[in-house]
């Protein structure tokens, strides 16, 4: 029958610590990203590889696709946004790599009466980004985030007093909105990436067991888009948000 | 019976979760068409614009789906 799990399940634990599946996958995505950054910084003082251009071109282009929203604050900001954008873009592409989720090994089961009679396998791999936790993480330095920089460009004094207002009860309940509205973010942007992954995964998976053969590779297609949007929605939301809290308003 | 319940709460939240985004990204998109059909050269602005504007209202589906598979396998 179908292994559908919500999720991440451990894998090993150290020092009581348990490692998860989609930490390790978590971990590899990093491990892939500095070797790429490192291999792309290196080239560039040497003769370009059509590799280096690539890489180029697509950081020149969100590069403008940027600065079409923060305009002449892009400079500032650009870093961590790209970082947003290719580490989920990796992440949820990593997900899609065949083996991952499909290679399984066996549950380390505490107690170990139950393991002899019918022990339960789980996936070594799980992309990353269908696991709530990273989400979340993901989403809550994000958020951080935007507050810090709304602090830092507009004042704290100045940044407080769009969510406290006592000038009149209009703006006082917009204030009581707008707060709610900054912890309404977190959840958004977490679920929103990780329902949408996990949502690919369990798609991928139910048509593979309905038509064993061929019939998932245009959803492979559709999945790979949806990645690459979901990687574009994460990076632009937090560009426009960034945008709102550095305006000074009156 | 609990299953039965089960079932019949997840497709409800995914079936009912559906309508309104549904009939958001048709509007989103009808919309979008529109205004590439009286200002073409604005295209890459309105495509840009619109994928945002349909990942918010898919956003609500997949809520719906969260939920939907969290009455599912818990």
């Amino acid at each position: 029958m179908l292994h559908i799990s919500i999720k991440a399940e451990p894998i090993f634990r150290i020092f009581g610590f348990n490692i998860t599946n989609s930490l390790l996958s978590s971990v590899t995505v990093l491990i892939i990203f500095i070797l790429l950054s490192y291999f792309f910084a290196s080239s560039m003082s040497k003769k370009k590889t059509k590799i280096t251009l690539l890489i180029l071109f697509i950081l020149e282009s969100m590069y403008s696709l940027f600065s079409s929203i923060l305009k002449e604050k892009t400079r500032i900001f650009y870093p961590l946004l790209m970082t947003f954008f290719l580490f989920v873009l990796l992440s949820n592409w990593f997900g899609l790599i065949p083996g991952v989720g499909s290679i399984t090994i066996r549950e380390p089961v505490v107690a170990a009466e139950h393991v002899a009679e019918n022990p339960v396998y789980v996936p070594l791999l799980r992309g990353s980004t269908a696991d709530l936790n990273t989400t979340i993480a993901i989403a809550l330095i994000s958020v951080i985030l935007i507050q810090y920089y709304g602090i830092k460009f507009v004042g704290l004094k100045g940044y407080l007093s769009k969510f406290v207002n006592f000038a009149n009860p209009i703006g006082f309940f917009v204030g009581i909105l707008e707060l709610i509205s900054e912890f309404s973010k977190i959840i958004s942007f977490a679920f929103r990436l990780f329902g949408n992954i996990f949502a690919g995964e369990v798609l991928l998976v139910v048509i593979a067991f309905l038509i064993p053969i061929l019939a998932s590779f245009p959803f492979l297609l559709l999945e790979i888009f949806v990645g690459f949007i979901q990687a574009l929605v994460f990076s632009m939301l937090t560009a426009i948000f960034i945008n709102v809290a550095i305006i000074k308003h009156h | 019976m609990e299953e039965a319940g089960k079932l019949l709460g997840t497709a409800l939240a995914i079936g009912l979760g559906a309508i309104g985004p549904g009939i958001g990204i048709g509007i989103i998109g009808g919309k979008a068409l529109e205004a590439l059909g009286r200002n073409p050269e604005a295209e890459s602005v309105v495509r840009t614009n619109m994928i945002l504007g349909i990942a918010f209202a898919e956003a609500v589906a997949i809520y719906a789906l969260v939920i939907s598979l969290i009455i599912k396998f818990t």
